[in-house]
């Protein structure tokens, strides 16, 4: 699979939470190439299962990767412009200048107006303008605007995928469209390999208001494992050093209470055999990822957490190192072929009664 | 489209040499000469068809677009920059750019709103604390990939928004790539009057290039043609909409730099009329052309700036109605023919 390709795709595709049609296609087609079989669930989550080659009833791994992305949705309409309100974290900041398409009745581009400094008093310009002020502007005379953009219609951004140099690659939405690319990568790796446990890559829908997709898509498997992958902070001017990663050296392991101790311990082996570098990623609260949910679906599941450092999270630029996407793809089937029967056994608590009084 | 080209090419002010060279060579075929001046103006005369003496009129239109100069390079590869013609801070963030001579893409970053506070939010992020990522990982290798001084753009692709209504474009530098590929529109036909064209340098800095060509030229009448502000969004205050896309070009009677020759504002209201084009005068008193340097060329020249209304100009990405560009083209055509009766 050549990457950057396959990564222009979903990055280009819209999917806005709880609208993912578009990028849902394309990833069962990728994922399709891969796998034995691929369904989608109730909530339009993409489950494809890649079977084991272990006695049944074979344990499972279950890979999520959310594929939604923020957007905007169509508020209102004046005079020939269209209001909005964010879905996902905005900053608005971020927003003005920017193009974007509204999917109305056909795809318009458009562009979120800003006034010119020419006609600006100097004090407007030293005030960001917050999103509910900002307006869309796709062209049309007023009276046709209305016969092809309603209240309700989603707006995404518009950002070709660039390529920089280093190897680094800047779009929209690579949060989290990167990490189902990784998720194919394994999948494409395990090919060449041999692995008792099924394989359950599931590329969810609505990670973005509070991972939705994730919470149904692990009931509805029953995974003996979860490992969600994500992407997490890259190092960057004006973020501090404690919660961010350098880009390029390496995926992040998560640690902390969302995260099952020995399955992450078994992760940092796999890399360190294998030679692949990573950091670890403390996470004291519980959020902000697939693996809130999977860890405490039906009657909870050991769950694991691999990112992508990406800097620029939630613009149109988001800019991630081509080699931690292929980092993550190698440790993921490095990992998957490594499980054993034993596996699940290692990872329950002793039932530890401490020494005899 | 040579609008597209035209949008598309990189020419902050001061290396216009991409813009001077698409015009070159979609001028070739349709003037009597071509010379670039000492500052870069493209000066092209097309010579009338009237009797002698004939009118030596002026065509103006600048090259450069609002841009940015890379002014360091942090130890972290990253690249530092000023500010090029007038940009609003606000508009910097998040963007993509093209740097320098090798053109290569980068992005101005922008923090994540996770590891941002609230009150930070309602911060403007000064330009001095922005920086372009080439994705260089650091000093020493950025250094190698781009020099102190050399330019950066908008890194925004022309494209076609809409085919019906007022047939808009998107794209960067409408201000005044519209002017540019207008004048050449101009040139593909034949005039009773003289025309020389200046395709103009560095306007955004202060009007630099059109002072010297002004000069060289030593016209009768001037004409500065431009992509003009057009700020008829709806706003709460109901203040003036500068322009209003859509309604015919723009007629400039007084800026911050000059007032506009009544002769040739008259002119233009009276063949728009006798045409049946529509038009529109901009707000007075906003914004400056190069007709401000060209009026006051050695005893003084005769000017007007006519111009399509462009909505965001001096932004990443602007728009323009392709209706409103055929009818600037198409009003100055018809003046440029009525002009020697009315001229003399």
């Amino acid at each position: 699979m050549e990457i950057v390709p396959t990564l222009k795709r979903l990055s280009e595709a819209q999917g806005v939470s709880g609208y993912e049609q578009q990028v849902r296609e394309i990833v069962t087609e990728i994922f399709g190439h891969h796998a034995d079989r691929v369904r989608t669930d109730a909530l339009g989550n993409v489950i494809a299962l890649k079977r084991g080659d272990g006695p049944e009833p074979r344990p499972a791994v279950m890979l999520a990767t959310h594929m939604d992305e923020i957007g905007l949705i169509v508020s209102d309409l004046e005079e020939g412009f269209i209001h909005f309100q964010t879905v996902g974290g905005h900053d608005a900041r971020v927003l003005l200048g920017q193009e974007v398409v509204v999917h109305g009745r056909r795809d318009l581009m458009g562009v979120i107006g800003a006034r010119p400094p020419h006609v600006l008093p100097p004090s407007e310009r030293e005030k960001p303008i917050p999103a509910e002020k900002l307006l869309i502007d796709v062209g049309l005379p007023p009276d046709m605007l209305p016969d092809l953009v309603r209240v309700g219609d989603l707006v995404t951004l518009h950002s070709e995928l660039t390529e920089l140099k280093g190897g680094l690659v800047s779009g929209k939405a690579l949060d989290n469209r990167v990490s189902v690319v990784a998720a194919a990568l394994c999948l494409e790796n395990l090919k060449g390999m041999r692995h008792r446990w099924d394989v359950l890559a599931v590329a969810t829908v609505q990670e973005e208001i509070g991972h939705k997709g994730a919470a149904v898509g692990a009931f509805g498997l029953e995974p003996d494992i979860g490992i969600a992958i994500d992407v997490t902070f890259a190092r960057q001017p004006g973020t501090p050093e404690e919660h961010t990663y350098e880009l390029g050296k390496g995926p992040t392991i998560g640690c902390g209470p969302n995260f099952h101790p020995k399955l992450q311990e078994a992760l940092m082996e796999t890399a360190d055999a294998h030679e692949i570098p990573y950091h670890l990623e403390p996470a004291a609260r519980v959020a902000g990822t697939d693996a809130v949910d999977i860890q405490v679906a039906r009657e909870g599941v050991p769950t694991a957490l691999i990112s992508i450092p990406l800097r620029n999270m939630h613009t149109p630029i988001e800019t991630v190192a081509v080699r931690d996407i292929k980092r993550v793809g190698r440790l993921l089937a490095a990992f998957i072929a490594g499980l054993d029967d034993d596996f699940l056994d290692s990872l329950a608590w002793d039932l530890d009664l401490g020494p005899d009084e | 489209m040579l609008l597209e080209e035209l949008s598309n090419a990189f020419g902050p002010s001061g290396h216009e040499d991409e813009v001077r060279r698409l015009l070159a060579r979609a001028l070739r075929d349709h003037v009597d000469n071509l010379q670039v001046d000492a500052l870069g103006n493209l000066i092209a005369f097309k010579r009338g068809t009237g009797p002698e003496p004939r009118l030596k009129v002026m065509i103006d239109a600048h090259t450069d677009e609002v841009g940015l100069m890379i002014t360091r390079i942090e130890k972290d590869g990253t690249l530092g920059f000023r500010v090029l013609g007038g940009i609003d801070d606000r508009l910097l963030m998040a963007k993509r750019v093209i740097v320098g001579k090798e053109r290569l893409p980068g992005v101005i970053l922008a923090p994540p709103i996770h590891l941002t506070k609230p009150e930070q939010r309602k911060q403007v992020v000064k330009r001095e604390q922005l920086v372009i990522d080439i994705g260089a990982t650091d000093r020493e290798q950025a250094q190698k990939m781009v020099k102190i001084g050399e330019y950066a753009v908008f890194a925004t692709r022309f494209d076609l928004l809409t085919d019906d209504g007022w047939r808009v474009v998107k794209g960067k530098a409408f201000d005044d790539r519209a002017g540019c590929a207008a004048a050449v529109a101009l040139a593909e036909e034949s005039y009773p009057v003289d025309l020389y064209f200046s395709f103009s340098t560095q306007e955004e800095v202060g009007l630099r290039g059109a002072r010297v060509a002004a000069y060289r030229i030593a016209p009768d009448v001037a004409f500065a043609l431009e992509g003009t502000i057009c700020d008829d969004a709806p706003k709460k205050k109901d203040t003036s909409p500068t322009t209003e896309m859509g309604k015919g070009p723009a007629i400039t009677v007084m800026d911050r730099t000059f007032i506009a020759d009544r002769r040739l504002v008259r002119l233009l209201i009276d063949t728009a009329q006798a045409e049946g084009l529509p038009y529109q005068f901009k707000q007075p008193g906003v914004g400056g052309t190069d007709a401000g340097a060209i009026h006051l060329a050695r005893s003084g020249v005769p000017s007007v700036t006519v111009a399509v209304p462009c909505r965001y100009i001096h932004a990443p990405v602007g728009l323009m109605s392709l209706q409103d560009f055929d009818n600037l083209v198409a009003l100055m055509k018809a003046a440029l023919r009525a002009l020697p009766e009315r001229f003399d």
